[in-house]
């Protein structure tokens, strides 16, 4: 953890790790558990049961005419399904496939190059790309970035692959610019990259190494020279944002004929090392844990994603997922805690802000629950999810937390009105 | 609220795990909070602390110069605030927060301004004005819209004429230098008898004054000190000196025989103790860049505008409460936020 410098006039500086650990390759673990999502009408899923045997890279869907998908990550049986809801509520069915030694690929993947093809089977590819921005007519497209830099700290899963798979990426944007249409396709990398970047035939911006330069809405304002209104989707400008490794495991796909099922996780432990291992989707949590030798303990947390904008979970069962860049264990001693104090009124959150919200007020309607006066008045919905307001905060108020709720209650309230 | 709630976990919330790996013995519990997970490791009572550091030179200085009575005088109002801020958390029924440090600078900032004769009952009832109508009865630290320590000086001001009378409250003290008030004496007399006062004696604390906000030097070496570490914003503590120097400056051009010069403004009196130590007050201030400026230079500017033509010998905790209650309008220019969309613009 980074503490305050001595001379705390000077604004923290929270560098990015430049520096990617070479990757461990993890074993085929001998079960996996696939997070399918549950669609709006969604029942119980028609065609899986338990006891079907599925192979490699074969797309588990709960209907046949369902949108949302799974790509079974090994060969095996499933061998239970259950209901699973997320953070936020949303509602999943976790699908476990007990694996069978050696891998069977699935053959129903063909290998021609169309958004059909992406929407089909790479919305499960490792990074979670999103196609859905291409095919929607209300949405001109017109860039792609590639983050080759990844967004939280600590992490370098992304890095790894520009550094490590540069022709794959070649062939992943090829691919992308070809289906998508797009006039300008761009790779965001830091200083040290460069070099690798270049050969991938992307447009190579430079990313500054300090926190939160590589968020998507600093990379649009910074390096693309547009500033995303606030509540628009960086869809609505027109720009969308894959990362480096989904774009590769595109490449590999296409020049392999196989889906990418394994995913590049950066193991950050309790001292602060990190590991980088390749597992494949869906494998626990805890056997990527033991293959690098971080034990966790009660009362610890268990961050998938980085240390600013990672979400804490309560079990080393749950797997490893399209998203999940990296997973931090931290010790309960001196991990960061939250206290019910007011805010003060220093300023160092405002002194912070990347997109200059007055978070002092913000953050004082949103503690009274006046949602809709934060977000009318001191610009909820300029907020980019950094993190940096709590990370500063002299009273240890949960600002980031307030401010997701807020934005969350204030979707919520738009759902209902929409009906 | 907490983060601290161990989240328990049944296991039928993993209906998917294989029944020979249930009963295990208990799931280990995480503990499961909102990002981000790392915090540069501020708190409220680190600096407060250090603010009492920083003004320790100053209260030294006055420590050394008036002896037991100057240390007596800092050590009850501290020790008074406390008792006041512990005695409405417990009529309030709120958690304790003398812990943070909050209540003993407001204490000791209030005896650094009292003289080192103030009586026990005078800050007494300075740290209740302090601590229980300046910051309790608004909801605590935070809260408070004008300065503590400043509304307990202005009433106490206002109040105890003869108490705040430094030449008369001091009259039996000695201590090698000029020993009457200087703005006292600037009132009274015109700019034309501060000529006995040298700037350098001033500066180095050699002035009758309120216990700690004589020493130029150790306020500055203070007050710079929380400025570096971050403690204090500097923009209101250099726009309030710029304010004072640049308002006594063009009263100075404008008649000198008078108003006495700029320098003299800004060694005399609370000014430096009020530009490092009470300005800057985190919850009765400013905090976006151009309010802060206007803050402390309209500070600086109402504090000479009472020293010259008011009827207070000090201004400064007129002026700071008065731009204490603007305090919200100004905050209110701000910086548009970053993707901001103005409609109807």
């Amino acid at each position: 953890m980074i503490k305050r410098s001595f001379l705390g006039l000077v604004k923290p500086a929270l560098r990015y790790n430049l520096a990617p650990d070479s990757v461990q390759e993890l074993p085929v673990p001998n079960k996996v558990i696939l997070l399918l999502k549950v669609s709006e009408n969604g029942g119980r899923p028609s065609t899986l049961k338990v006891g079907d045997a599925v192979k490699t890279g074969q797309r588990l869907s709960a209907s046949p005419d369902s949108v949302e998908y799974v790509i079974s990550s090994v060969t095996g049986t499933i061998s239970a399904m259950a209901p699973y809801v997320g953070t936020l509520g949303q509602r999943y069915t976790a699908i476990t496939i007990d694996a069978r030694g050696q891998d069977e690929w699935d053959d129903s993947f063909n290998k021609t190059p169309t958004l059909d093809t992406c929407m089909k089977f790479f919305e499960y590819a490792p990074g979670s790309p999103s196609f859905k921005g291409f095919a929607d007519p209300e949405k001109s497209i017109r860039t792609i970035v590639i983050s080759g830099m990844d967004q939280d700290l600590l992490l370098t899963a992304n890095q790894y692959v520009v550094q490590s798979q540069a022709a794959d990426i070649k062939a992943g944007a090829d691919a992308l610019k070809q289906m998508a249409g797009v006039d300008r396709i761009l790779i965001t990398v830091p200083e040290n990259l460069v070099q690798q970047a270049n050969t991938t035939g992307a447009e190579v911006k430079v990313v500054r190494a300090t926190y939160p330069n590589s968020l998507p809405h600093m990379i649009m304002k910074d390096l693309l020279g547009q500033v995303v209104s606030a509540g628009d989707t960086l869809e609505d400008a027109g720009v969308v944002f894959v990362s480096a490794e989904a774009v590769a495991a595109l490449g590999a796909a296409f020049r392999t004929g196989q889906l990418p099922v394994t995913k590049v996780v950066t193991v950050v432990g309790k001292d602060g090392r990190t590991t980088n291992v390749r597992a494949r989707l869906g494998t626990p949590l805890k056997d990527v844990l033991q293959a690098c030798n971080v034990t966790v303990n009660d009362r610890d947390r268990l961050i998938l994603g980085g240390p600013m904008r990672g979400a804490a979970t309560y079990s080393e069962d749950l797997p490893v997922e399209p998203s999940t860049d990296g997973v931090v264990v931290q010790d309960d001693v001196g991990s960061a805690q939250v206290t019910d104090y007011p805010c003060i009124n220093c300023g160092e959150c405002i002194r912070i802000c990347p997109v200059r919200i007055p978070v002092n007020m913000l953050v004082r309607f949103l503690e009274a629950r006046l949602y809709e006066d934060a977000a009318a008045m001191y610009d909820l919905h300029c907020c980019i999810e950094c993190g940096l307001c709590s990370y500063v905060c002299v009273s240890r108020i949960p600002v980031f937390q307030y401010i997701m709720l807020g934005k969350y209650e204030l979707s919520l309230i738009k759902t209902a009105e929409a009906e | 609220m907490s983060s601290e709630k161990n989240v328990a976990v049944p296991h039928d919330l993993f209906p998917w795990k294989p029944a020979q790996e249930m009963g295990r013995g208990p799931e280990k519990k995480l503990v499961v909070a909102h990002a981000p997970y790392w915090h540069d490791g501020s708190k409220i009572a680190t600096k407060n602390y250090n603010i009492m550091i920083a003004a320790l030179p100053a209260v030294l200085m006055g420590i050394s110069q008036y002896g037991a009575p100057a240390l007596g005088v800092i050590a009850f109002a501290m020790a008074c605030a406390m008792i006041w801020e512990l005695v409405m958390n417990l009529a309030m029924g709120k958690p304790f927060s003398i812990g943070d440090g909050s209540a003993a600078v407001t204490g000791l900032l209030l005896g650094m301004l009292m003289p080192a004769t103030a009586p026990w009952w005078v800050i007494a009832l300075g740290t209740f004005i302090a601590i229980v109508v300046g910051k309790q009865i608004f909801g605590g630290i935070g809260f408070n819209p004008l300065n503590p320590p400043m509304l307990a000086l202005a009433m106490l001001v206002i109040s105890f004429k003869g108490v705040f009378d430094f030449n008369e409250a001091l009259r039996h003290y000695d201590l090698g230098f000029v020993m009457t008030y200087p703005l006292a004496d600037l009132k009274a007399f015109g700019p034309g008898v501060i000529g006995k006062f040298s700037l350098g004696d001033l500066f180095m604390g050699k002035q009758a004054g309120a216990v700690g906000s004589t020493f130029g030097l150790g306020l500055v070496v203070g007050g710079l000190y929380l400025i570096l570490r971050g403690y204090m914003r500097w923009e209101i503590s250099l726009s309030f000196l710029a304010g004072v120097f640049i308002t006594a400056w063009l009263f100075n051009m404008a008649d000198s025989a008078k108003y006495a010069g700029p320098m003299f403004h800004l060694f005399a009196g609370y000014t430096l103790i009020a530009a490092f130590f009470l300005v800057p007050e985190d919850s009765s201030s400013p905090v976006n860049f151009i309010p802060m400026l206007i803050f402390g230079a309209c500070a600086g500017l109402m504090t000479v505008l009472i020293r010259n033509i008011g009827m207070y010998v000090d201004g400064v905790p007129f002026s700071i409460l008065l731009m204490n209650l603007a305090n919200p309008l100004l905050d209110r220019i701000r910086p548009k936020a970053i993707g901001k969309v103005v409609k109807n613009a």
